[in-house]
């Protein structure tokens, strides 16, 4: 491969993975730091996104569509801990098996649902700045990807700002290390651990957006970023968001290398071949607690 | 011997009303319909070894199935093989991959480990996709050679073959189940460093569970090429697999080898039926809901329920 071409294939990677790193940050809150067997997360990814073609209709932007939906998509997500919570963590027992189950289900009963009221063709939306491009030097860079880039880097930086400087963010992280002390200093972390997921779903709204901004979208996408999102959360260390940055980053660039040297049907194996890697050699991830 | 000899009876009678059925039934529909059931007997009683003795949620089960069906493929291709070497072939590729996903058990538990089955299933979905030999993205087209002498139509013989594989399956789910490898699998699902260290063999357990899950699940595939005449991809690998794998034990009950059997018997003919009437996505539809509402609301499934039902009417 030559040096450009090379050159190219990082540029084009950072941006991507600065994406991935957005659709991750929401599973890096609630399986990462609440322990929430999330598989159904990508399918919320793709719920989002054809919340924004649905709104795309009635002619709003994709983005502002994704900032309208996620207080929807934040009260959503109370509603579906507090029965996870109830069903499962309360009881206890076997919660393992019937939790992953229960997303698995979710995940499934959400991508039928889209199937059965969008069709399985591929959908996407309209905006300004899709579809165009800007030339950097010899590099030419898709609008697209750098209005992603852009929003990514926001909502990663903006979550990240959150956990570690105000008090309910802090106690999210409280509640990820020692649940029994914080209940110890009288708050309730059940009610912490369900505001948290409430967020983590609502950024399903917004990187949903992004998902259908950056490429077309169909109802089976959502497996396919089982292993992106679930390689950028464990590969960023449980729950870190710098982490969650730099993940998304390494996995954007591997997977823009393959694509362009091996060419694109490969490119779905590169995120599940680095997670196996990833949880064979370093399952803390890079920046593990 | 004795807690077999009923078991045996009735493997024997289903076997042999499977034969008769063969000869006697005319309309070719009833056996395409039942071969779908039966080979699902196969897949949720594979799953259910792993998934509902050891407590090891494999995702993954679609890849097996289409390993072991792409192996038939590539032996169809390469040298015309016959439907036996094409099963035993199966179970042997799809037994190493079971071997390797109990190896990974080794590190990783709960989701980790489902995660990392979803990562094997797309990777071997995305080498197919690759692997010109067996029709790559665009699929392959398999003759299905003439019957046998015994048997009206090749799937009519498909039909009795099944019906073998699954109670072979059943049997060995319910050897396991019944000695002291069950045991030894309960007590690691239950607690796996209590387990340890009270002297179960652990990783030898969990290798030769995984092992056995992962080599009935390809030979529940292996004739899935001669049933269709045809295979691609994006149906080998389809989802319905992984969700009907691990939502018929979970709907029947996990906890003894009857449960994937009624599930699978159930649901694999409300799929058909509905499939059918209805639309295949509705099928899928409905599989979701009742996986998360026996979750939520019976986790010890139908079984469960029954026992719980017979206990009230001792009571009273």
């Amino acid at each position: 491969m030559s040096f450009e071409l090379l050159g190219e294939a990082i540029i084009a990677g950072v941006l991507l993975g600065c994406f991935y790193a957005a659709v991750s940050v929401g599973l890096s809150v609630a399986f990462g730091l609440l322990d929430v067997p999330q598989i159904a997360h990508p399918a919320f990814l793709v719920l989002g996104a054809y919340g924004a073609y649905y709104l795309g209709g009635f002619g709003l932007d994709p983005l502002l569509a994704g900032v309208a939906l996620t207080p929807v998509f934040f009260l959503a997500g109370l509603a579906v801990y507090r029965f996870y919570h109830a069903t499962f963590e309360s009881r206890g027992t076997d919660a393992g098996l019937r939790g992953l189950a229960f997303f698995f289900g979710v995940a499934f009963i959400v991508e039928v649902a889209l199937i059965l009221s969008f069709g399985v063709d591929q959908r996407m939306v309209e905006a300004a700045y899709i579809g165009k491009s800007v030339s950097l030097g010899d590099v030419r860079l898709p609008m697209r990807m750098l209005v992603a880039f852009g929003v990514a880097l926001v909502l990663t930086a903006g979550l990240s700002l959150y956990l570690s400087s105000t008090f309910t963010g802090r106690a999210i992280k409280a509640v990820a290390q020692d649940q029994t002390a914080l209940a110890l200093m009288g708050a309730d972390p059940v009610r912490i651990k369900q505001w948290a997921f409430g967020i983590a779903t609502g950024t399903c709204a917004l990187a949903g957006a992004l998902l259908i901004i950056v490429a077309p979208v169909e109802p089976g996408l959502g497996r396919l970023y089982i292993g992106r999102t679930f390689c950028v959360a464990v590969l960023a260390g449980l729950g870190s968001m710098p982490g969650t940055l730099a993940a998304g980053i390494i996995l954007g660039v591997a997977e823009s290398i393959v694509l362009t040297s091996f060419g694109a049907s490969w490119a779905p194996a590169v995120a599940f071949g680095l997670l196996l890697l990833v949880l064979a050699i370093r399952p803390a991830g890079l920046f593990g607690r | 011997m004795g807690r077999w000899t009923t078991f045996i009876v009735v493997a024997v009678a289903v076997l042999v009303a499977a034969l008769l059925l063969a000869r006697i039934v005319p309309n070719e529909y009833f056996f395409f319909a039942s071969y779908v059931v039966l080979q699902f007997i196969v897949l949720a009683t594979a799953w259910n070894i792993l998934g509902g003795y050891a407590g090891y949620v494999n995702f993954g089960s679609g890849a097996f199935f289409a390993a072991g069906a792409y192996t038939a493929v590539a032996l169809i291709k390469a040298f015309a093989a016959p439907l036996m070497i094409q099963l035993a072939a199966a179970a042997l590729v799809t037994g190493l991959m079971g071997f390797a996903i109990g190896a990974m058990t080794l590190r990783l538990r709960g989701i980790f480990f489902s995660i990392a089955t979803v990562a094997v299933a797309v990777i071997c979905e995305t080498v197919v996709f690759n692997w010109g030999f067996v029709g790559g993205a665009r699929g392959a087209t398999v003759l299905q050679p003439p019957a046998p002498a015994l048997f009206a139509s090749y799937a009519r013989m498909l039909f009795v073959v099944m019906t073998l594989l699954a109670v072979l399956a059943v049997a060995l789910a319910r050897y396991v189940e019944i000695s002291w490898i069950g045991r030894g699998l309960r007590a690691i699902r239950d607690n796996e460093e209590a387990a340890e260290s009270a002297g179960v063999p652990t990783l030898k357990l969990k290798l030769f569970a995984a092992t056995a899950s992962g080599a009935l699940m390809g030979i529940a595939g292996a004739p899935f090429p001669l049933y269709m005449s045809f295979i691609e991809p994006t149906s080998a690998f389809s989802l319905n697999y992984a969700v009907s794998a691990l939502a018929m034990p979970i709907i029947g009950g996990t906890a003894s080898w009857a449960g994937p059997v009624i599930g699978a018997v159930l649901l694999g003919s409300v799929q058909q039926v509905v499939t059918v009437t209805l639309s295949s996505e509705i099928n899928v539809l409905v599989l979701g809901v009742l996986l998360v509402a026996f979750v939520v609301a019976a986790p010890e499934g139908i079984l469960g329920l029954a026992r719980k039902l017979s206990a009230k009417a001792r009571v009273r």
